[in-house]
């Protein structure tokens, strides 16, 4: 079969969509952005290491024809997690899935049910933060966008229950591609966490889903951020979040992502006044011959600014990931304070890891830190347990879960923390006897 | 209860231990001494399984049992213990979980239900207690930042929760201070019963005041060279090994 040109169906595609009046502006530059980038190689630098073979397999710039699935909510549902939900499948919003409780100063609205005044907000901010030079499947979000959350945030209201964004996506009857765009706004002193959850059903996939997500975060507002990817391993998933920091405000961030087919994940945080402080921990646990690559770019524009920024990931049987941190100090970035720690397990001799942290410095007084590693499980941890009458088994999955443990232990949203640490055991084994000891602590002590 | 014949074992190709003969009954304590390099680890590492350690003739059997036909696990479950000269850092793993894995898993090997939590964390509580450990090193990652001490301590608590038959304390003296010492050698002389039997290797007579053995073997180029009750451990230490070594050279 000959290859499918992606580019220009995606081009075709695109020009037929349905479209909201007031998203056309950015639809249209969207669409010109994407047309002067061209399909990635394995020349391209921000490709280089995930195959994108995939996608020119099949023509995945086709419409869903089918967003209804029963009994989904168990793939989403997290026990004791008390918030306002928004269900979108296949990147359709489902009203009867969904829940929202309003409270004063905040505005949680789908584009769609958004109201004039609420239009005119979502075209003057959408598409400010998002980047597109380096990520062309953030360009075909632009041309496609047509629906998804648009949250904002009054001045000094923190709003009490976390929005829990859910993307399921489901088999198509042929591949086919869904869109969905999240916009956050918060006013000064704000504070609100935002979940975004992606699972999908128990059977192969064929539903490329492209989402990006952008935050404005107000002086002295705090944005806290969780990014859970736990779809089928043949998902198809390109993912953008990008986030604009103003004057001393925070970006807490926690992403969890399972390997997919091809499983992209972008996120650019700008420290664009100073004084804010982004806060970033990341885990992905690609197995099989699963995929994930992630790229983070951290702007330091501007002076006293923080980030601390730790991903730490484990490759199981013949998976690939990658993990590409660029920490860029402009010149103006004086008395920066930048981390970076990227930290990998290799639990196979097949499975693959390219790590390249990047620290790019023009500011003369700034403290910055970054390193990388990679490493097997260690034989001497391996054989104390061993020594005390643990199996290699178990020796071996405590010490894999071992290496996440301190960032999964971290999550401060404690119904995420409970519900995370069985997901990731669940990845080094499905036999709970082999799990029990690393799964009851926390809850006897 | 422990029968060594003729052992030897090399590491990275250099033979460490050349026929070493060693016989220990239920409720002795044995003390293990040597110039540095004359293999004392090494006796430790072998028994207890670890895989750099390669044996290359000898036998040694576990009451009754041939130990080289079982992993290092098997070993463990049997009743063989090994108090670490270096326990191993393992952050992310909490103490506790550790523990109770460790404890479960012996208990399912004598065919005992695992412990429920609530009861094996009062247990852990007391044996910290009985060590001086601090509670919060339940929670802390498995010896992550502790002092040399805590750590040789935390290894004598996994000795009183596990109680095995024959334990090995690998330089456990090395880096204590007097005080530490002798709540190690409390804990370790805790557990003394006619049914179980300690290998002690020490580099120094010192800890032989606390934990008196029956027997006192010199440990010198990866042989047992002479061996006596614990007054030799006193001579060791005030005329050196030199004597040893030299008349063992002339094969007197």
């Amino acid at each position: 079969m000959a290859a499918v040109d992606f580019n220009q169906h995606a081009v075709a595609f695109a020009a037929q969509a349905d479209q909201q009046a007031f998203l056309k502006p950015l639809n249209q530059a969207g669409l010109e952005q994407f047309k002067a980038l061209p399909f990635p190689t394995r020349k391209t630098e921000e490709w280089k290491y995930t195959s994108l073979v995939a996608l020119t397999k099949d023509n995945y710039n086709q419409a869903i024809q089918n967003s209804d699935v029963a009994g989904c909510e168990s793939l989403y549902n997290i026990a004791d997690l008390n918030a306002n939900r928004l269900v979108f499948v296949n990147g359709v919003y489902k009203q009867a899935l969904s829940n929202i409780e309003t409270q004063k100063g905040v505005t949680l609205v789908t584009f769609a049910n958004a109201n004039a005044e609420q239009q005119s907000e979502i075209a003057e901010k959408i598409g400010q933060v998002a980047e597109t030079n380096r990520n062309l499947f953030t360009a075909l979000n632009n041309a496609q966008a047509s629906d998804g959350v648009y949250l904002n945030v009054a001045k000094d209201v923190q709003v009490i229950k976390p929005v829990h964004v859910v993307h399921v996506t489901t088999a198509q009857g042929n591949a086919a591609s869904a869109f969905s765009r999240n916009l956050v706004e918060l006013g000064i002193h704000a504070n609100v966490t935002l979940i975004e959850q992606f699972v999908s059903t128990d059977e192969e996939q064929n539903v490329l889903l492209n989402q990006t997500t952008e935050a404005i975060v107000g002086d002295g507002a705090k944005f806290n951020h969780y990014r859970l990817n736990s779809e089928h391993e043949s998902s198809l998933h390109f993912g953008g979040v990008y986030v604009d920091l103003n004057r001393d405000s925070q970006f807490e961030s926690y992403q969890v992502l399972l390997g997919g087919k091809i499983k992209r994940f972008d996120i650019l945080v700008n420290h664009s006044v100073g004084g804010s402080h982004c806060e970033m921990k990341g885990v992905y646990l690609p197995k099989n011959k699963q995929q994930v690559d992630i790229h983070s770019y951290i702007e330091h524009k501007a002076p006293n600014c923080t980030t601390n920024e730790v991903y730490r990931g484990i490759m199981a049987d013949q998976s690939k990931a990658v993990f590409n941190g660029r920490i860029h100090i402009h010149p103006d970035a004086q008395k920066t304070l930048a981390e970076l720690s990227n930290k990998n397990l290799l639990l196979s001799d097949k499975a693959q890891i390219n790590t390249k942290p990047e620290l790019e410095i023009y500011a003369d007084d700034v403290r910055c830190a970054h390193g990388a590693t990679v490493a097997q499980l260690n034989e001497t941890a391996k054989f104390y347990l061993r020594s005390r009458g643990i199996s290699a088994q178990e020796a071996d999955i405590m010490l894999s879960f071992g290496f996440i443990n301190e960032l999964l232990e971290s999550i401060p949203l404690e119904a995420l923390r409970i519900k995370m640490r069985p997901l990731m055991a669940e990845q080094f084994t499905s036999d709970r006897e082999l799990t029990r000891h690393i799964l009851t602590d926390g809850e006897s002590v | 209860m422990l029968s060594i014949k003729n052992l030897q074992a090399k590491v990275e190709e250099k033979d460490i231990l050349k026929g070493l003969n060693l016989d220990i009954k239920p409720g002795e304590i044995h003390a293990i001494m040597g110039p540095n390099g004359a293999g004392k680890s090494t006796l430790g590492n072998v028994l207890s399984g670890r895989s750099d350690y390669e044996v290359t003739g000898g036998t040694v059997s576990f009451d009754g049992k041939d130990l080289f036909d079982m992993d290092t696990e098997e070993r463990a479950r049997e009743g063989l213990f090994l108090a670490f000269q270096y326990p191993v850092e393992i952050p992310g793993v909490s103490n506790l979980e550790f523990l109770k894995a460790s404890v479960d898993a012996i208990r399912a090997h004598r065919g005992e239900e695992p412990m429920n939590s609530v009861a094996f964390l009062k247990l852990a509580r007391e044996k910290c207690k009985a060590i001086d450990l601090d509670q919060s090193f339940l929670k802390r990652g498995v010896n992550e930042g502790f002092s040399g001490g805590e750590k040789k301590r935390n290894e004598i608590m996994q000795m009183m929760l596990l109680q095995p038959k024959l334990c090995i304390l690998d330089e456990t003296d090395s880096g204590l201070d007097i005080d530490a010492l002798q709540v190690v050698a409390e804990g370790v002389n805790s557990l003394r019963d006619p049914n179980r039997s300690f290998i002690v290797v020490t580099h120094y007579q010192r800890l032989l005041d606390y934990i008196i053995p029956d027997f006192v073997h010199v440990l010198a180029d990866g042989k047992i060279v002479k061996t006596g009750g614990k007054e030799l451990a006193l001579e060791l230490e005030e005329k050196g090994y030199g004597w040893i070594e030299e008349s063992a050279a002339k094969g007197v």
